[in-house]
């Protein structure tokens, strides 16, 4: 839109100025005191010197199409001895009109030659996308989104050391938000439960581990209750060692796989 | 250098003590501790037909005996040319006994005999003597025939009756028609499978495409109990082991369960649960159909893998959590007399019973990293344990043969987990797995 506006100015900015130089040239001719007589002739005399051209129209109708649409250009040129529209319209007669199908936002410009010099003069043709109309924005409450998306966006797994199922600062930071989404998600969705799983890393017995997955799960379940969210809404799961998010031998794997998770219920 | 010094003696004492502990039936041949009696077993011939199926027949009967890890096998080119078919045979000084007892080949025991079509079967004569006595009259301990049908399968048959007959007179078990029963993910998901215990004829027993993990062998080798997901929560199935067919079970609604082992009698099932809504996973008997729940152990710890002695059914070994990484403990079948068996050293888990009911094998991470476990023997009267693996990958689920010479148990070396088998002394470690990974090894008597 400002890219337009600003090429428009521009536009009549030449234009302006073409007239004043034609208006200066006119003035030269009046100014000088008249010449002296003419010598004999004896050869034919220079022509006098030829007006500037002018280019008094250039313009795309309509300004703005879809793609696969044409514009069609005009032009009125005066004083010139060839003229073209770059962009592949190529040479042009001194007023005439050319429809032309852009792609994207094009820039014409019209080049006129002529004895008193060169003028150009530019028109855009804006080329909007063809695509749908984005949708619109969600709606600003979380009414539209499901509670499964609620839960595995905004409800956070707590972490675990080896070992052991105590709820670790982090794993409080990460149950005190998923508290507050969980309340609301179970007052908004009255037939939705959640599935607490305990997941262990896998160097222990899976054995032992399926002891320790349950004490996780039940972990998290119990310091939510303690925050409000109602115990029935949640059942536990011990899964072991069975399902693994990541399996390389490194720290950063197993902490990944000692969490309390969250699914929704069956 | 002491370990070293205790791997060396391995062989003899460690083996040796498990024959001699062994429940020995009458008219046992008795091995000196210390000392492994050397057994020569020349290539048996088959008349006619039976020819054709005597590689087989061999080789099998060869590594039945070598396999029981009893004896010292005297190698077939230090053989004598002419050898013995049957006891008629026998004369000086050719085929003689000191033929055999005397250097090169220094054996004091022989199996011999022959092969032929009887009725349309395959019939065996077998013979074994007891080189070592002066007198040809004296020698025989075995004189048997036995029939199988006239093919490859049953010429393994017979060998494997002749060795199962040899290795009793020695107080040995055989592994022969014994199954191991254990967890694989190669289709996809882990489901139950069971192979012979060489590795051969591998079969799917379950097809619920969840998680189906935890095998445990009722000790007739009659039922498989293990925990599925196939419901949501992980529940105990049990299963026939003759038609794969489940079983009945019944259990407790909103409990999470995997079972432990089941009494000798087979009358019931042990198992840890969170069972009525328990804090900690803790041990319970039941059944073996699931009714008459009862809760053993009693602590604020995580209590799992109850495993019941053969020899004495109100002694339980387990693994807690109590105090702290988890430790093998026994009990009374009625929760008392809790006593820690480990010594508190890392963490240690999956214990099994020797057949003697006087030792267990099991896994710990004593001087290692946690997860790097090794598979252990310990002596439950003296505490004193002996380590059988060393380093090479995780080693867990040890599990007694049968005839309480071997150890299966699942390792993970290199990128997949397998099941190998190996003597008790850590030797002739042998993989029988390749495909997917392969865990949790549970040995199956032959079902009779």
């Amino acid at each position: 839109m400002s890219k337009r506006t600003l090429q428009v100015t521009r536009a009549g900015t030449m234009l302006l100025a073409a007239f004043m130089v034609i208006n200066v040239a006119g003035c030269k001719k009046k100014a000088p005191p008249p010449p002296p007589p003419p010598a004999p002739v004896t050869t034919a005399p220079a022509p006098p010197p030829s007006a500037k051209p002018v280019i008094s129209a250039f313009t795309a109708e309509p300004r703005s199409i879809e793609r696969g649409q044409a514009s069609t250009l005009r032009w009125s040129v005066q004083n010139a001895t060839d003229m073209t529209i770059d962009q592949g319209v190529g040479a042009i007669q001194s007023s005439g009109s050319r429809q032309v199908f852009p792609a994207d936002t094009t820039t014409y410009t019209l080049v006129a030659n002529g004895p008193g010099g060169s003028q150009t003069q530019t028109v855009t043709v804006e080329v909007r996308s063809t695509a749908p109309a984005p949708p619109p924005p969600p709606p600003p409450t979380s009414t539209k989104r499901t509670a499964t998306d609620i839960l595995s966006a905004d409800v956070t797994d707590a972490y675990f050391d080896y070992d052991k199922n105590d709820v670790r600062d982090d794993a409080r930071a990460a149950l005190t938000k998923d508290a507050d989404v969980l309340k609301q998600l179970f007052a908004d969705n009255p037939g939705f439960s959640v599935l607490v799983e305990g997941h262990c890393d896998e160097r222990g017995s899976a054995e032992y581990n399926l002891g320790l997955g349950d004490r996780r799960a039940n972990a998290a379940k119990e310091f939510l209750q303690t925050l409000g969210v109602p115990a029935d809404k949640l059942k536990t799961i011990s899964y072991g060692k069975e399902q693994p998010q990541c399996t390389d031998p490194s720290e950063a794997c197993y902490q990944k796989n000692r969490r309390a998770h969250f699914s929704p219920g069956r | 250098m002491k370990i070293k010094t205790l791997l060396l003696l391995l062989p003899a004492a460690l083996v040796a003590t498990f024959f001699l502990k062994a429940q020995q039936p009458t008219g046992t041949i008795t091995i000196n501790p210390g000392k492994i009696p050397v057994f020569a077993i020349p290539d048996f011939r088959g008349s006619g037909g039976a020819q054709q199926y005597m590689n087989a027949f061999n080789s099998t009967l060869w590594s039945e005996i070598q396999q029981s890890g009893a004896f010292t096998m005297a190698a077939k080119t230090s053989y004598p040319l002419k050898v013995p078919q049957q006891p008629s045979d026998w004369r000086q000084p050719s085929p003689w006994l000191t033929e055999w007892s005397g250097p090169p080949v220094s054996a004091e025991w022989l199996a011999f005999g022959y092969t032929a079509p009887q009725d349309g079967q395959l019939a065996l004569r077998g013979w074994l003597y007891n080189v070592g006595v002066a007198d040809v009259s004296g020698a025989q301990v075995i004189g048997k025939v036995y029939f199988g049908p006239m093919t490859e399968a049953g010429a393994k048959k017979i060998a494997r009756e002749f060795a199962a007959d040899i290795l009793a007179r020695f107080g040995l078990q055989t592994m022969a028609g014994s199954r191991i029963f254990f967890v694989s993910d190669r289709t996809g998901n882990k489901e139950i499978w069971s192979m012979d215990y060489d590795g051969s004829n591998q079969a799917q027993v379950t097809r619920y495409g969840s998680i189906s993990t935890f095998p445990v062998v009722s000790h007739d080798g009659s039922k498989v109990a293990f925990t599925s997901y196939a419901q949501g929560a992980p529940k105990i199935y049990v299963h026939s082991t003759e038609t794969n067919r489940k079983l009945v079970f019944y259990n407790q609604s909103s409990a999470s369960s995997a079972p432990g082992d089941f009494t000798p009698d087979g009358k019931q099932l042990l198992f840890y649960s969170n069972s009525g809504g328990l804090r900690y996973f803790q041990i319970f008997s039941a059944s073996a159909e699931g009714g008459n729940l009862r809760r053993i152990s009693s602590a604020n710890a995580i209590e799992v893998e109850p495993k019941v002695n053969p020899k004495n059914p109100s002694d339980i070994v387990y693994v807690s959590g109590r105090s702290g990484p988890a430790q093998i403990y026994r009990m009374n079948m009625d929760g008392a007399d809790n006593v820690r068996l480990t010594n508190g050293e890392g963490e240690a888990g999956n214990p099994s019973w020797h057949p003697d009911g006087q030792h267990i094998a099991f896994k710990w991470t004593r001087g290692f990293e946690p997860g790097n476990f090794n598979i252990f023997v310990m002596d439950i009267a003296t505490r004193n344990t002996t380590q059988l693996t060393h380093g090479s990958g995780r080693n867990e689920n040890p599990v007694w043969a049968p005839d309480g010479v071997h150890i299966a148990f699942s390792s993970k070396r290199g990128r997949a987990t397998q099941i190998y088998l190996m003597q008790a002394n850590g030797q002739e470690v042998k993989q029988l797995t390749t495909q997917g990974n392969n865990m949790m090894p549970a040995w199956a008597k032959a079902a009779n």
